[in-house]
């Protein structure tokens, strides 16, 4: 059996569709077969960031519905063989055409065949918001260091408690070490104080992640990016491995910086 | 004084002290109070009023019985009743007490978007985040940051207090004050109380005032473990 990882946010445009590609692309990249969901019906984003919308058949809505056969409805990637695939969210339809229970069918069955499924979760709270998590095993929370992004978060977190889903876990998206270091940016510190749940990555805001994206290749495709490494670690965390999370910074400093830095900044 | 046992009366500085037997009837005690009365009139008929205090032991008074024992003791002679007591209370009074001087405990993050609403007061192990609100009919007590918005004495109770490690509410209320919480240029440092003064403002302050200004927070006071 497989397990089942909703990423959310609450606000929109923090990455959640960018993070699920990419850590789900990750996870692939570990040897694991990953099956991303998109359940952002309507507004669908996933497959044009994998780069797969030109193979969408059947969608979500179309196996909810009984259309089609769940095996129908996967985007098979064909870069990384028989690892990765896709369950597309429907364009034509909105959010309330599937209900929890529908989910919870699908996920269910998709856990019998994958080891990791990344259910991609609508903004909002709504009933998008609860179809996501009806299936869901664990939560990753995805916010940027942003008042108004931290302040949904808290309020999604207080709703992922309430749903028997496992702690949720989070990670800080599209943080500026030039800003946070003169002060004018929430610092992880700030914003995990505030949250009080596990941190389990911080990706730093990079121009690549956008143009990758663009380019439907997600950014961890590319080895040696600062982005992309960041997402390899979140993906091995959710695997279990133990790595410290690292500096923000990559430009050398000297030695009394880089202490002051070792207590403050972590990445 | 012929057969009135089941009535005694003790002078007091207050006033008389009326103590009613609860184990005969209602009706013989009626009628001894009555007798009593009666018998000493000539005492009660001064110009001044006499304050009285009647305590009906182990039996329990109803409205009217109340009623009763008030109409007997015959207000034109300056006769005032005071209290009516007793040791024994409804069931159901019980629990309402109870759940009034209840302290709940609470170990969580009060997230935004979430309200706790308890009667009683109110103690939390946790933040309450910016968006989250807390409500009691009592005092409220915060081991955490205090960032939302607490509400203390919510039906009404202007003498309710908050306490918080860190004060740095969005909004604090008591009873029906409502305030928007005041600038500070730099976080504050130790744990703060906020109440209600004599003017009716919203005061924050140090916790050592609390215990000034509200002595009856003191929950264990006469049950000795102060005095120990």
């Amino acid at each position: 059996m497989g397990e089942a990882i909703v990423i959310t946010s609450g606000k929109g445009g923090v990455g959640k569709t960018t993070s699920s590609a990419n850590i789900g692309t990750a996870l692939a990249l570990q040897g694991k077969k990953v099956c991303l969901v998109d359940t952002d019906i309507g507004l669908r984003n996933l497959d044009v960031i994998m780069g797969l919308e030109n193979r969408i058949i059947y969608d979500l809505v179309d196996v909810a519905l009984g259309k089609c056969k769940l095996h129908q409805a996967l985007v098979k990637d064909k870069r990384f063989e028989d690892k990765l695939f896709l369950l597309p969210a429907a364009q034509t339809s909105d959010k309330n055409s599937v209900n929890p229970e529908q989910m919870k069918t699908i996920i269910e069955e998709l856990k019998k065949d994958f080891d990791y499924i990344i259910i991609d979760c609508p903004a909002g709270i709504e009933q998008g918001f609860q179809n996501a998590i009806a299936g869901a095993d664990q939560a990753i929370v995805i916010t940027t260091p942003e008042v108004s992004a931290v302040r949904d978060a808290d309020r999604i977190i207080g709703l992922l408690e309430k749903a028997p889903i496992d702690a949720p876990r989070l990670v800080i998206n599209r943080i500026r070490s030039n800003l946070v270091k003169d002060g004018d940016m929430l610092d992880v510190d700030e914003i995990t104080n505030i949250l009080a749940i596990e941190l389990i990555g911080i990706v730093a805001d990079d121009d690549e992640v956008i143009k990758a994206s663009n380019h439907g290749e997600p950014i961890v495709m590319n080895p040696n990016n600062k982005a992309s490494i960041a997402y390899r670690n979140i993906a091995r965390r959710i695997l279990g491995d133990s790595i410290p999370l690292q500096h923000l910074d990559e430009e050398s400093e000297g030695i009394f910086s880089k202490i002051k830095r070792f207590f403050s900044i972590r990445s | 004084m012929g057969n009135s046992q089941n009535v005694t009366i003790k002078g007091t500085k207050d006033g008389l002290l009326l103590r009613l037997d609860d184990t005969c009837s209602f009706s013989t005690l009626l009628k001894e109070i009555k007798e009593t009365f009666t018998s000493h009139a000539h005492m009660y008929d001064a110009k001044h009023e006499v304050h009285i205090h009647v305590h009906s032991g182990n039996r329990f008074l109803t409205e009217e019985q109340i009623a009763q024992i008030q109409a007997v003791i015959d207000p034109n002679r300056n006769l005032i009743v005071d209290s009516v007591d007793s040791n024994v209370i409804l069931k159901e009074e019980a629990e309402r007490m109870i759940q009034e001087n209840r302290m709940t405990l609470i170990h969580n993050v009060v997230r935004s978007g979430q309200l706790i609403n308890i009667s009683g007061d109110l103690l939390l192990i946790g933040d309450v985040n910016p968006g989250g609100m807390v409500m009691a009919s009592g005092n409220v007590f915060i081991l955490g940051k205090l960032k939302g918005i607490a509400h203390a004495g919510c039906l009404g109770d202007t003498s309710a207090v908050i306490c918080a490690s860190q004060m740095t509410p969005t909004q604090l209320r008591i009873g029906d004050l409502y305030r928007r919480s005041p600038d500070r240029d730099e976080l504050p440092t130790e744990a703060e109380c906020a109440y209600i003064d004599e003017k009716h403002d919203l005061i924050i302050d140090k916790l050592s005032v609390l215990k000034k200004i509200r002595p009856n927070l003191n929950r264990f006071a006469e049950g000795g473990i102060l005095h120990g």
